[in-house]
């Protein structure tokens, strides 16, 4: 028996914060104190507040310290671990009340989440099946496979409403019932563990966080559809998630929870990993099966679907991550648990990875209805700095900008999609009124014309096109008669694409030419970027009544452009301006602005 | 058959379930476009070309690919559908390399085609940044100009599927796409078969046989050259097409018509040679049985198949008949004996041979090839080439007269001509070995078993006290697959004739292209082929070993069959090539 857990999180965000250091060192203060006997360090999946980390939990009292460093450790150890004295000033300063710890439930960041897909990450140590299994791991697979006909697996997963969370938002139970129902014979499993969007990292936790879960709920999908082989999909861009991930497959099969016979029922089932070598487009579907078949990753025409021809042309069931992770807690508690949260159409909960312009990036997980306004103001925090919300881009790549306007919009798959964006993996990403939404457009096209596959026609040159022409627009050099050209070919990219990719990938621009019209129209015409992002029309100016002319810019310029004798006001000439700001920073007297 | 009841444009139609929208619609003669589609190896969907709309779908769907379903509603001539076919045009047209005026596909460009379908006003309309390309000209038999390829995959398809080398395919992503070899290495320095089927299907000039037209043109033109040409037994079924005639015309008359305009001192048949192939070839098989040599024995008249024999399948090339191909035998006797009887210098003797092969450039340049010290044959033009000739030089191949081939050179039989399909040089083998074997001087047997247009046929044949076990094989793709099955001891042949191209030379990679609007639908090989049959059936003499002008030969100048001189002479040797 410990007297005390020592939680430290393990994911990604902590990991390149050093968490790894603070892990050794904490067992350095232990043995140095002979408390290894007393205390247990458990390294754990991600906590969700990256923004904070390293993170670092102690039970019994919940203390969370935030930010911690290797030379806090000797601190902790001392005053808390031995003498039992909290140190204050490393608690998250929202957990503090007067002198009690206020529970992690009860901050702004908690309150609103309902942990389902990530109920295990941050709590178990993700490499060892015992923390998992302590908390009723592999429990769902043994009562579908003794319990459960496979058809009434599947009518529980139909009947929870759980839809895809890899973005197309496809009721899962109806996935299975059509691989279900195509005749016996070899069958597959897939995992999609291809996350790509940029920023996103929900799957990533899960996987870090909780891998046995994926490996569960995969054994019940081949139950459920008579398969008895697995692939996880996932990127060699994660390392620690494909290292917890051999542990806990080789961990579960000496377990009798993969492999031959498990559990004694005579279902085989077993799960190899495939490592993807980083193409965005390898999470669509039939990209990620012809990959793993060893071909180029590239989507091939539906139909024939997955279900009845995929993976080496036999059915086929492909699921996310974070689907999976709420298969094995659906078939333990229930259809109807899972159906009583969400909204009409979308149950359950959503995970989001946080970003941008937001006090707490990181990850969350609320119920599907959750407005966007709580998610960014409450969960999130709000802006920084003071600045205004400005929109909200969903969906990655694919998805598309929500407005101010939307904010208080119930976030689920068919609100989001009536509004122009996605659900997407989860991405969010907040922008404040410094961002330029021709310039964020701009960015995400980049993403898709560098990550299209090259197979069809209106993905590899149409969306090449488009981001020539969104260029020209951010260099001032636009037409109106090219906004209507570029949306046209919006429509077309999207109508005549072969895959998903090529199908989502100008939501970012229609998006933006919807809610922000505006400032397309300020770049075109009045050769304006409003946000004062795109560099080609912008220029630095120097208020003559402000300058003192104390020389200060002129010495930062590296390219010599501003002149001026000392105690004169000094001048920048546009035509030597590199636009990198520098003046600007030195300046004491607030003489420069951008114009 | 179950139907499924459909709707296209109004229509109400019945048509078979699990078909695709475009060959549904083109069950009742709807004609959809296509680009990247060729059927059963190239069904991608890729080039949006066939877009189609399905009533109730938000996007557009291609036909290529795309099933019908009971109740379906499809409408393929919308404006939304015009709308966006042309736009997929345009958005081609912006990457590529518009000098349509000096190409060499210009006037049968499957893309310059659509445009002119689509009424494509402006080519300029989408212009922006061109993706970087390379033009390879490294290789002997052809040339490849990415600023042409529109990325159908067509030819990577034809390389995988068909001859299972996949020595070219899609490198790169996106924007930056396109077709290369491994590591975007030489043509020439890759482990290509030289086939050239990559050609035939490219829908555009980016796929083109090196040019050696000029080469012919100058000696035409040098008053010391005797310039004599030879023609491959499938040209004369194939040629017309590149004049808008039907497949599977034999227009052997006027193409010997057409050559004698052209200028050619004497215009000679391949097919001779094919005879001198059988009779030298037959009687090797015949040595290696009776003398327990190398068996099977396999043929070797196709440069294509031997070059993928010494690349990937070295072990085999003990088994490759030492007998050198029709075409460079020909120049062989050319330059020997027939310099001889002329009285010409073989110097000043310049063989041109009309070859439905882009591998016969390789082959012209591989070692053990020159019998009279120079080059068995100087130039190998593809049919295509030559057709450039010919309506250069103005003429209009079907408005020509027919004329006969030149003697001595142009004497042959109906074995001769048949090698030109699948199985032909088996059969004409067959008619000779037996009738040598068994001494029954009989009617010419056909041999219906190696017949046909399939990638493999195996047949045993008794012949006197032998149980002679063949099998013949085209396409690549089944010569490994054969290769692969002697190799286990699953089979034990004494004799396989294979040739690299599926259908052997009647579908060459040097014939006229047909655009897959054509070669989608009907079986150009099979029709081909029953060409060269139907001649085989005119002719007085169908065995190789009773051909006048080969018996002469070896009479008056090799002495016996297999005889020392005949090996200088019509016998080469093969080499392992490295593969990677």
């Amino acid at each position: 028996m410990y007297r005390s857990h020592v939680l430290v999180c393990g994911g990604t965000g902590c990991t390149s914060s050093g968490s790894e250091r603070i892990v050794e060192a904490l067992e350095r203060e232990l043995q140095e104190n002979k408390l290894t006997e007393e205390i247990k360090v458990i390294k754990t999946g991600c906590f969700g507040l990256c923004a904070l980390g390293p993170i670092m939990i102690i039970y019994p009292e919940g203390a969370f310290y935030s930010m911690v460093k290797p030379e806090d450790i000797p601190e902790i150890v001392s005053e808390h671990l031995l003498k039992g004295r909290i140190v204050t000033r490393l608690l998250y300063q929202e957990t503090v009340q007067e002198d009690t710890i206020k529970s992690l439930n009860h901050t702004q960041f908690y309150a609103k989440q309902k942990r389902v897909a990530l109920k295990n990450c941050g709590v178990i140590d993700p490499e060892n099946i015992n923390e998992y299994i302590g908390l009723d791991g592999y429990m769902a697979l043994g009562k579908a496979l003794t319990e459960m006909t496979p058809d009434q697996v599947i009518q529980t997963i139909k009947d929870s409403g759980l839809r895809g969370r890899g973005g197309g938002g496809f009721p899962t139970g109806v996935k299975w019932s059509f691989a279900a129902a195509q005749p016996a014979g070899q069958k597959y499993v897939c995992c999609n563990a291809d996350e790509g969007d940029p920023g996103a990292f929900m799957d990533r936790s899960v996987l870090e966080g909780d891998p046995h879960v994926v490996l569960e709920a995969m054994a019940i999908a081949g139950y459920a559809i008579g398969a008895n082989q697995g692939f996880i999909y996932v990127r060699a861009e994660y390392p620690i998630a494909v290292k917890r991930l051999e542990i806990a497959i080789g961990q579960a099969r000496e377990n009798g929870l993969l492999g031959k016979n498990i559990l004694g029922t005579g279902f085989d089932f077993d799960i190899e990993l495939r490592l993807g070598a980083g193409a965005f487009v390898c999470g669509e579907e039939t990209a990620l099966m012809t990959s793993i078949e060893g071909h180029r990753g590239e989507p091939r025409p539906r139909p024939p679907f997955p279900a009845v021809k995929g993976l080496f042309d036999r059915p086929t069931v492909l699921n996310n991550v974070e689907t999976c992770a709420n298969i094995p807690q659906i078939i333990l508690k229930g259809a109807d648990w899972f159906a009583s949260m969400g909204t009409e159409k979308s149950k359950g909960t959503k995970v989001f990875a946080l970003g941008g312009k937001i006090h707490n990036t990181g990850l969350v997980e609320v119920p599907m209805g959750t407005t966007l306004r709580e998610i960014v103001e409450e969960i999130g925090g709000g802006i920084p700095n003071g600045k205004k919300f400005k929109a909200a881009q969903t969906g990655g790549p694919s998805g598309g900008c929500i407005p101010a306007s939307l904010i208080d919009i119930p976030v689920d798959y068919d609100n989001l999609i009536s509004i122009g964006s996605m659900m997407g993996s989860g991405g969010l990403i907040v922008m404040d009124e410094d961002t330029c939404m021709v310039d964020i457009a701009k960015f995400f096209l980049e993403f898709t014309v560098d990550e299209s596959c090259g197979k069809c026609t209106p993905c590899r040159i149409g969306t090449k096109r488009l981001l020539e022409m969104l260029d020209k627009i951010t260099k001032g050099k636009g037409t109106m008669e090219d906004l209507d050209k570029m949306e046209e070919l919006c429509y077309h990219i999207k109508a005549n694409s072969l895959c998903g990719l090529g199908q989502s990938a100008p939501n970012p621009v229609l998006s933006t030419l919807k809610y922000f019209r505006d400032e397309y129209v300020a770049h075109i015409v009045d050769k304006k970027c409003p946000a004062g992002v795109c560099k080609a029309l912008l220029s630095y100016v120097i208020d003559r009544e402000k300058c003192k002319g104390c020389t200060l810019c002129a010495r930062a310029c590296p390219a010599d452009a501003i002149s001026g004798t000392v105690k004169q006001p000094h001048v920048i000439d546009p035509a030597k301006c590199l636009k990198c700001g520098a003046c600007m920073e030195k300046c004491k007297f607030g003489a420069i602005y951008k114009k | 058959m179950e139907m499924v009841n459909i709707e296209i444009n109004g229509m109400p139609l019945s048509v078979p379930a699990g078909s695709t929208i475009l060959e549904a619609a083109r069950m009742h003669g709807i004609e959809i476009p296509t680009l990247c589609f060729l059927k059963e190896i190239n069904e991608i969907g890729a080039c949006r070309i066939c877009v189609v709309e399905v009533v109730g779908m938000r996007n557009l769907v291609a036909a290529c690919v795309y099933p019908v379903a009971e109740g379906m509603e499809i409408l393929t001539n919308s404006k939304r559908v015009f709308a966006s076919r042309k736009t997929n045009l345009e958005l081609i047209l912006s990457t590529h390399n518009r000098s349509c005026l000096s190409c060499v596909r210009s006037g049968n460009c499957e893309l310059q085609k659509l445009c002119k379908d689509f009424r494509i006003y402006d080519e300029t309309l989408y212009d922006g940044e061109k993706p970087a390309s390379d033009y390879d000209d490294s290789a002997v038999h052809m040339v490849r100009d990415n600023s042409k390829c529109v990325l159908c995959r067509r030819c990577a398809a034809a390389c995988a599927k068909w001859q299972d080398v996949a020595i070219i395919g899609p490198n790169g992503r996106g924007f930056n796409t396109h077709i290369g070899t491994a590591f975007n290495q030489n043509l020439s320095d890759v482990a290509c078969v030289s086939c050239g089927q990559c050609i035939v299907v490219c829908p555009t000039g980016a796929l083109a046989e090196k040019d050696n037209t000029k080469d012919v043109w100058r000696a035409l033109g040098d008053p010391t050259k005797h310039v004599i040409v030879q023609t491959a037994p499938s040209i004369r079924v194939t040629l017309g097409e590149a004049f808008g005639m039907h497949i599977g015309t034999n227009v052997e008359g006027k193409m010997v018509a057409a050559l004698r305009r052209l200028g050619f001192d004497g215009v000679y048949d391949t097919d001779f040679a094919a005879d001198m192939t059988i009779v030298e070839e037959a009687n090797e098989l015949v040595e290696r049985i009776k003398n327990g040599g190398k068996l099977p024995m396999i043929t070797s008249c196709s440069p294509g198949w031997v070059k993928y024999c010494e690349h990937y399948y070295p072990e085999f090339t003990e088994n490759l008949s030492t007998c050198k191909s029709p075409q460079q035998m020909f120049g062989a006797l050319a330059k020997t004996w027939y310099a001889e009887k002329t009285g010409i210098d073989p110097k000043d003797i310049f063989v041109v041979g009309i070859m439905p092969c882009t591998a016969k450039k390789f082959e012209t340049k591989r070692e053990d090839e020159s019998a009279s010290g120079y080059p068995d044959v100087d130039v190998a033009l593809t049919t295509r080439e030559l057709a450039r000739m010919i309506e250069r030089a103005g003429m209009y191949l079907p408005k020509l007269p027919d004329e006969e081939f030149d003697a001595p050179l142009g004497t042959s039989t109906g074995a001769g001509v048949i090698f030109g399909a699948t199985g032909g040089v088996m059969e004409a083998a067959l008619r000779t070995a037996k009738e040598w074997i068994t001494g029954e001087n009989g009617e010419a047997v056909a041999f219906g078993e190696v017949r046909g247009t399939q990638g493999i046929k195996e047949a045993t044949y008794k012949i006197g006290d032998l149980e002679l076990n063949v099998c013949v094989a085209s396409g690549l793709k089944n010569a490994k697959k054969v290769l692969e099955s002697v190799k286990s001891g699953e089979k034990s042949y004494h004799f396989i004739e294979i040739m690299g191209c599926p259908g052997g030379c009647v579908n060459g990679g040097g014939q006229p292209v047909q655009p897959t609007a054509v070669r989608n639908f009907i079986d150009l090989k099979a029709r081909r082929a029953a060409a060269l049959y139907e001649n085989d059936e005119s002719k007085a003499i169908r065995k190789s070993h009773e051909n006048p002008v080969v018996k002469e030969v070896y009479e008056t100048y090799l002495g016996s069959y297999g005889s020392h001189k005949a090996h200088e002479i019509l016998h080469t040797s093969y080499k392992k090539r490295n593969r990677f």
